[in-house]
């Protein structure tokens, strides 16, 4: 009875149905495996909006804030820095920015809603270092071409004071700039775009 | 009597278990070429290695805390308040860079000899992915004390899955857990390094091995040992991997430990290279540190990395300069396989590319300024033009005829003597100490210049021989 009347090709389907049983099975468990290991409900809900209070910022000071966990900077640039930026645009890569990220409103030479406030997003876009501020002149590591701005230490993206990338170094595009509005002339609240209203 | 109970219960279970049976495939009776020089020590060091990274490292999840708000301050406990913790770790951080150490000179043995080339193409994938495997192994396991350097390395390392067109965000968020490294992060890595990658590693080292033992050991002259056998079948060039290699690895194992203690008692942080200073302050993810490099065994491909001035060919780069060595197998076509016996232009190019290589990795720990990125893309060109344009070079290699059967080395203890009688004269002594009536029988061994400058134009006369 064991040897007797074999049916190969009844086998072979059997064979066949059962292993494409088995992937897709398979499939559907990878599926749970695999999205457990996204950001979870916790973190994607944490991110709530900051606000800063800029009132008692300098002229030239730099501010560090941390929103959705990253570093958010608040520079407050001199007459001298803007002027400074209009001169720059044949050194960058993307000086209007047309290919980085921003909200429409900050989408201007200057990257901002008011043009001595900047806002940005302080990690570079090459590999998401935090670039340091370097406001000097021709500093002397840096060289007689550095007019100010943001250096990455990690592979030497240089950026603008107002997050503007330069031509010939790694990152791809400017610095990133949050959605971010005035709640007063010196509250600033991170993470709400103007239109928004307060959740 | 006792014995005969301890045999019948050692036949039991070998009646039951084919123990014998593998150690004498594996051991006693595995044939290995009787002309191992220490270059071959490194393969049994790895496994070393290993065991070390395995009991060290299971030692020290018993009082870390894979936690970002407590993972930085059990380290500190583990190195200041557990007993002899601070060993356990030192052994792991040092054994780490150790391992790198090992693994990278067991590669260059392998690009030396061609072990890489036919029958052990098999050999050299499992070889590769198990250094792929360790890459992953420490950089997972350099997050885990959650330090500055922790922090902004993992931050650029699971960036560089970003620069992939199309799925590259969403996939570095995938990898992350979150939208920065963070505490999610800390957590899978610290499963990842502890249970995965660990599992992996061990099942690639026992392929490696099995199909090392399939073909049988390469040796530094690059012959096949089995084409000739005695009449039991046994290569007449092998010795018995037990207990002739066995014994001399124990030599080996001795040798490195001085090494390797030395580096744990004395300099645990080897100037910054092994434990990085910024790893000493905690984590903060709003500011990088004013320099960041990864550990030293990543900075060549860091540097490949940083070399190239655009986000996504610099990822390709990185991850080419380790596809590359993958495919090495069938880059080469010379078919002679020790260095020994082939042509000037492999052992030229062998060389730069050691020297890019080296010099890669200094960059890789040097600020990125605009000379250092130049000398990194020149080193960069050598890296890739020593593989890519290897299927030509080694064509036109002019071969020196390879022995049939492996050749008689002179140890050091044989060649010694001769070369210090060589190098030196000896001088009657001139002093007036002694008993004047034996005085003409003393005699000084000076160096002596002629016989040095005899010695230094034959190596040189050899050195520009052997590159021709």
């Amino acid at each position: 009875m064991i040897n007797e009347g074999v049916d190969k090709s009844k086998r072979q389907f059997l064979t066949s149905a059962l292993t494409v049983v088995g992937a897709v099975g398979t499939g559907y468990l990878a599926v749970p495996f695999l999205a457990q290991m996204q950001p979870s409900v916790k973190a994607m809900a944490a991110g709530a909006p900051v606000e800063v209070d800029i009132s008692k910022m300098e002229a030239g000071q730099l501010i560090r804030v941390a929103w959705r966990g990253k570093p958010v900077w608040i520079l407050n640039r001199t007459p001298e820095v803007l002027a400074t930026l209009k001169t720059l645009d044949s050194q960058l890569r993307d000086p209007l920015s047309q290919e980085s990220i921003q909200p429409d409103y900050s989408k201007n030479p200057v990257r901002s809603v008011k043009p001595e406030i900047f806002v940005a997003i302080g990690l570079c876009t090459h590999l998401g270092c935090s670039p340091t501020f370097r406001p000097e002149i021709a500093p002397h590591d840096l060289g007689d071409n550095w007019k100010g701005g943001f250096f990455c230490p990690c592979h030497g993206s240089w950026f603008d004071l107002a997050g503007r990338v330069y031509q010939g170094v790694p990152a791809p595009t400017n610095l990133e700039i949050p959605p971010y509005r005035y709640i007063t002339d010196t509250l600033i609240i991170i993470g709400e775009s103007s239109g928004e209203k307060t959740a | 009597m006792k014995i005969d109970r301890f045999a019948l219960c050692g036949n039991w279970i070998l009646e039951r278990f084919p123990l014998a049976k593998v150690w004498n495939e594996h051991m006693t009776h595995y044939y290995a070429p009787r002309n191992f020089n220490f270059w071959y020590f490194f393969g049994s060091l790895a496994l070393l290695m290993l065991v070390n990274q395995f009991v060290t490292g299971i030692l020290l999840t018993m009082n870390y805390k894979p936690d970002a708000k407590l993972a930085f301050d059990s380290v500190e406990y583990i190195m200041r308040d557990v007993h002899w913790g601070w060993l356990i770790r030192y052994m792991h951080s040092t054994g780490a860079s150790a391992f790198f150490i090992v693994i990278y000179l067991h590669m260059f043995r392998g690009l030396m000899y061609g072990s890489f080339k036919q029958p052990r193409e098999l050999i050299w994938i499992f070889g590769m992915l198990l250094f792929v495997c360790l890459m992953a192994e420490a950089f997972m396991g350099y997050l885990l004390p959650w330090g500055q350097m922790s922090y902004w390395g993992a931050q650029v390392i699971i960036s560089l899955f970003s620069a992939i067109p199309v799925i590259g965000d969403d996939l570095s968020l995938w990898v992350r857990g979150d939208y920065v490294v963070s505490d999610a992060t800390l957590n899978r890595f610290f499963a990842f390094h502890v249970i995965s990658v660990p599992l992996v590693l061990v099942m690639l080292v026992f392929l490696h091995i099995v199909a090392l033992h399939e073909v049988g050991s390469n040796n530094p002259d690059g012959i096949e040992i089995k084409k000739y056998k005695d009449e039991n079948g046994i290569p007449l060039d092998g010795i018995p991997f037990h207990p002739y290699y066995t014994v001399k690895d124990i030599v080996g194992v001795a040798v490195f430990l001085v090494f390797f203690a030395t580096v744990i008692f004395y300099m645990p942080e080897m100037g910054g290279y092994f434990l990085e200073h910024a790893n000493f302050i905690p984590a903060d993810p709003m500011k990088t540190p004013e320099h960041i490099a990864p550990v030293w065994y990543f900075t060549p491909f860091y540097a490949i990395l940083r070399a190239i001035p655009d986000k996504f060919a610099g990822v390709i780069g990185m991850g080419g300069a380790i596809v590359v060595l993958f495919l090495l197998p069938w880059l080469d076509r010379n078919p002679v396989k020790s260095i020994r016996y082939r042509g000037g232009i492999y052992k030229k190019a062998l060389l730069l590319f050691v020297i890019s290589f080296i010099g890669l990795g200094y960059l890789g720990t040097q600020p990125a300024t605009p000379t250092a990125t130049l000398f990194a893309r020149l080193f960069t060109s050598i890296y890739f033009g020593f593989f890519l344009l290897m299927p030509i070079y080694t064509r036109w290699e002019k071969t020196k005829p390879v022995p049939k059967r492996v050749t008689e080395e002179h140890t050091l203890e044989e060649e010694l003597p001769a070369l210090l009688e060589e190098i030196t004269v000896l001088n009657p002594a001139t002093s007036e100490i002694g008993d004047p009536a034996f005085r003409s029988s003393f005699f000084h061994r000076r160096p002596s210049a002629e016989g040095i400058l005899n010695v230094l134009a034959r190596l040189a006369k050899k050195l520009k021989e052997s590159l021709d």
